[in-house]
């Protein structure tokens, strides 16, 4: 055990900090409470920038435009980027999941074509999985990819895909074959979304965004060679995207973790509780000191989670842990900030006595779909009982 | 940067659950227990060639010379098999403290003999009003001679001599000296035995100042989360192999969700305090800016988690976990003694509020 940075770690920070140092905006705050689609230029334009100085996938293959970055060296870029609070990337589903899926199964005329783009954010893109009768039980789902010469015909709708309104792609997972068991009959297409007969309808969720899509397919033709795996391997190829989305994304999150915490507590010394700072309650005290507890845990799991498949290879059931750990500790804090603001706590953006501006009473109604998406907790539970304490599988 | 055990570490972590597996099995802790003292002599004698007893003290004064992060390791297997006796105390709390502020000389005499395994020791710090800062103590010294009564000293009646945290400073007796009065408390944990000691014009040896109690108190209290963390480990176990072979409705239990559930939130919460006290350890050894905040953050956590963990495996268990028959409940005991030593969960996050609110300490970066 050595938590102390190897000389190359050290290396990687320092260039990292004087890339960032000369390149990260100034005016991020200004435009981070703006909705997303106002902001998404702003975001695109500083993933362009990361990708010119290489900075955009670092944990991708070198030759693929990423630094072949250790998971050790992913925390550390994380953690450089909320040291300086530096904007998300736009296309993170594209930079975080599908771009890995892509460099891991698909061909070299879809890696030439797909991954340049991907990491100038020139070509944006989002996942066709869940659908209405296919949530937890993916594998059930029911969208028909019929071939028709040297095409594909896609049928059926999708459900809670984000950036969907933006897309210029999608990675869809379609069923193939429905004559075998579930898993068997699916297929992963990487569909362009400016085809005819794809329709995307903003889903208004209950924080009166539409931050998800749903996606309508109508005959919707495919070129055959943009089937990424192989044909009715679509499950094993989808489930690689999702261990993507656990095993990493909890990394991520530490970022935007941190600078809540640390901002309650500044938020914390302002507003009053019996007649003193909120920072003065012992409640209040008591409450912010588990969550600061916690988010540093969070980042001790994933540290270790890294360890461990650095030394073993094989990425383990680490990601559910670490879903379940993040989802509901987001809940808790966004619930912490709420007992502070009290009343203030409900005012939306554009209410000039709303706390920041509105992004904790967003963040409180937000968080509250972090316990479902990318697997719930109760998927995530199971997945820990069957697969890592061997318990019969219950469904 | 590497979070996990080097290969020494786990060797050295495989070859104690061996050990205690073999030497210290539930039926060897039942039998100990049942004990006055739970102090086993040819136990100590084991574990003294296995060179648990110096672990972590210098070479130069018989130890072994291993660092915070071995030290927790062998408390986690400790914890594991639930050793009893004085191993902790000796060790972890009373140990610690020596080397961190005694003399060369003084380190001499009293660690020695530790490593050895020819003499057992304790810290008695707690008095009527249990808080855990030296300032809020009543005992004192005067003329050398220590007065005043000590309440859930661990370990006092196996102990040779105990190092007594008091107002004016921390001092070394020796168990035989005269006006020593000791008296064992009834507590819930029969693994760990807790009692009331009470110096009269006690003959005292100054080792330190108050103001060197902290650093030993983290060591300690970190070795006593990664026996929380052991202790939580085996109570999955054993809820989990349940889960697999009791039938119920013609199923494992285990099949169904809220069971399994059950199951999968005590890894969740296992998982997490060892994460938090093997950085806590490292943090520690290192001294490491925010080792304190380390600290408190393992004890905090675990406290809850122990005992959360042992409400789950006794439910799941359903009658048969609420039996003397089952070793659930000694688990469970052991995790409160635990749970309120060197302060529960309320205590450090109050600590924690401190240095994170109050001061404004920056929180830890990997980087």
């Amino acid at each position: 055990m050595d938590l102390n940075l190897d000389a190359e770690e050290r290396q990687f920070r320092d260039e990292l900090r004087v890339w960032l140092e000369a390149n990260v905006p100034k005016d991020w705050a200004e435009w981070s409470e703006r909705p997303l689609e106002e902001s998404f230029p702003y975001l695109r334009a500083w993933q362009r920038k990361l990708h010119e100085g290489r900075w955009a996938a670092v944990s991708w293959p070198k030759e693929y435009g990423g630094r072949s970055a250790t998971l050790m060296q992913q925390a550390i870029f994380w953690e450089e980027m909320a040291r300086v609070q530096a904007p998300s990337m736009a296309n993170a589903l594209g930079l975080g999941l599908i771009g890995p899926t892509i460099i891991a199964y698909g061909t070299e005329a879809q890696k030439k074509r797909f991954i340049p783009k991907i990491l100038s954010a020139e070509e944006i893109w989002c996942q066709g999985f869940s659908e209405p009768n296919a949530g937890s039980d993916l594998a059930s789902l029911q969208t028909e990819a019929r071939l028709e010469g040297d095409r594909y015909v896609v049928n059926g709708q999708k459900v809670w895909t984000s950036f969907g309104w933006i897309a210029d792609w999608c990675e869809l997972v379609v069923r193939t074959d429905p004559s075998v068991p579930k898993h068997k009959g699916l297929t992963v297409l990487l569909v362009d979304m400016k085809s005819p007969g794809v329709e995307v309808r903003p889903l208004r969720q209950m924080t009166g965004e539409s931050e998800f899509n749903e996606l309508f397919f109508r005959d919707v033709r495919v070129p055959a060679e943009n089937v990424l795996g192989k044909v009715n391997d679509g499950w094993n190829v989808a489930i690689s995207t999702l261990m993507f989305e656990r095993g990493s994304f909890g990394a991520r999150l530490h970022l935007q973790f941190k600078r809540n915490i640390d901002r309650l507590i500044e938020l914390s010394r302002t507003f009053q509780r019996n007649g003193q700072p909120a920072s003065r309650d012992p409640l209040v005290r008591q409450k912010l000191a588990q969550c600061y507890a916690e988010i540093e845990i969070m980042r001790l799991n994933q540290l270790r989670a890294f360890s461990r498949i650095t030394a073993t290879g094989v990425p383990g059931p680490e990601g559910s842990i670490q879903k379940i750990f993040w989802s509901e500790l987001n809940q808790r804090l966004q619930q912490i900030a709420q007992e502070i603001f009290g009343p203030f706590g409900q005012l939306m953006a554009g209410d000039s006595r709303a706390v920041d501006n509105g992004i904790w009473s967003h963040g409180y109604l937000r968080t509250r779909g972090n316990t479902i998406e990318a697997g719930t907790s109760e998927v995530q539970r199971n997945i820990i009982g069957h697969f890592v304490l061997g318990l019969p599988r219950s469904y | 940067m590497e979070f996990g055990l080097s290969e020494s570490q786990r060797l050295l972590k495989e070859n104690a659950r061996k050990f205690f597996a073999g030497e210290c099995p539930m039926h060897t802790v039942r039998r100990l227990m049942d004990t006055e003292t739970a102090f086993d002599e040819s136990l100590w004698t084991k574990m003294a060639e296995q060179g648990y007893t110096g672990v972590i003290f210098p070479e130069k004064y018989g130890g072994v010379g291993l660092g915070k992060v071995e030290l927790i390791l062998l408390m986690e297997e400790a914890g594991r098999a639930l050793l009893p006796g004085p191993l902790f105390s000796t060790v972890a709390l009373a140990g610690a403290m020596i080397d961190a502020m005694a003399s060369p000389e003084q380190k001499k005499k009293y660690l020695e003999p530790i490593a050895a395994g020819e003499t057992r020791s304790t810290v008695a710090m707690l008095e009527a009003n249990a808080r855990w800062e030296a300032t809020d103590l009543q005992s004192t010294t005067m003329n050398g001679r220590i007065s005043g009564e000590k309440l859930f000293v661990p370990d006092a009646k196996v102990a040779d001599f105990m190092v007594v945290v008091a107002r004016d400073g921390i001092f070394i007796v020796d168990a035989k000296a005269p006006g020593i009065a000791i008296q064992p408390m009834k507590i819930m944990d029969l693994t760990r035995k807790i009692y009331a000691v009470r110096f009269t014009n006690t003959p005292a040896e100054r080792i330190g100042g108050v103001a060197d109690l902290a650093q030993p108190l983290d060591i300690a209290a970190t070795a006593l989360v990664a026996e929380m963390v052991g202790g939580m480990q085996r109570t999955l176990d054993i809820t989990v192999e349940y889960a697999k072979t009791r039938k119920q409705f013609g199923n494992p239990v285990g099949m169904y969700q809220a069971v399994q559930h059950q199951c999968a939130d005590m890894y969740l919460e296992t998982e997490s305090a060892r994460s938090a006290v093997y950085y806590a350890a490292w943090a520690v050894e290192q001294n490491a800016p925010d080792a304190a905040i380390a600290v408190s953050i393992a004890k905090m956590y675990a406290s809850d988690a122990a005992r959360t963990v042992g409400n789950r495996g006794i439910q799941v268990h359903g009658g048969m976990g609420f039996t003397w028959e089952n070793d659930l409940h000694l688990y469970y005991k052991r995790a409160k003694t635990s749970e309120t030593a060197f302060g529960d969960s309320t205590y450090h996050r109050e600590r924690i509020a401190r240095l994170v609110i109050d001061a404004g300490v920056a929180s830890s970066q990997t980087a």
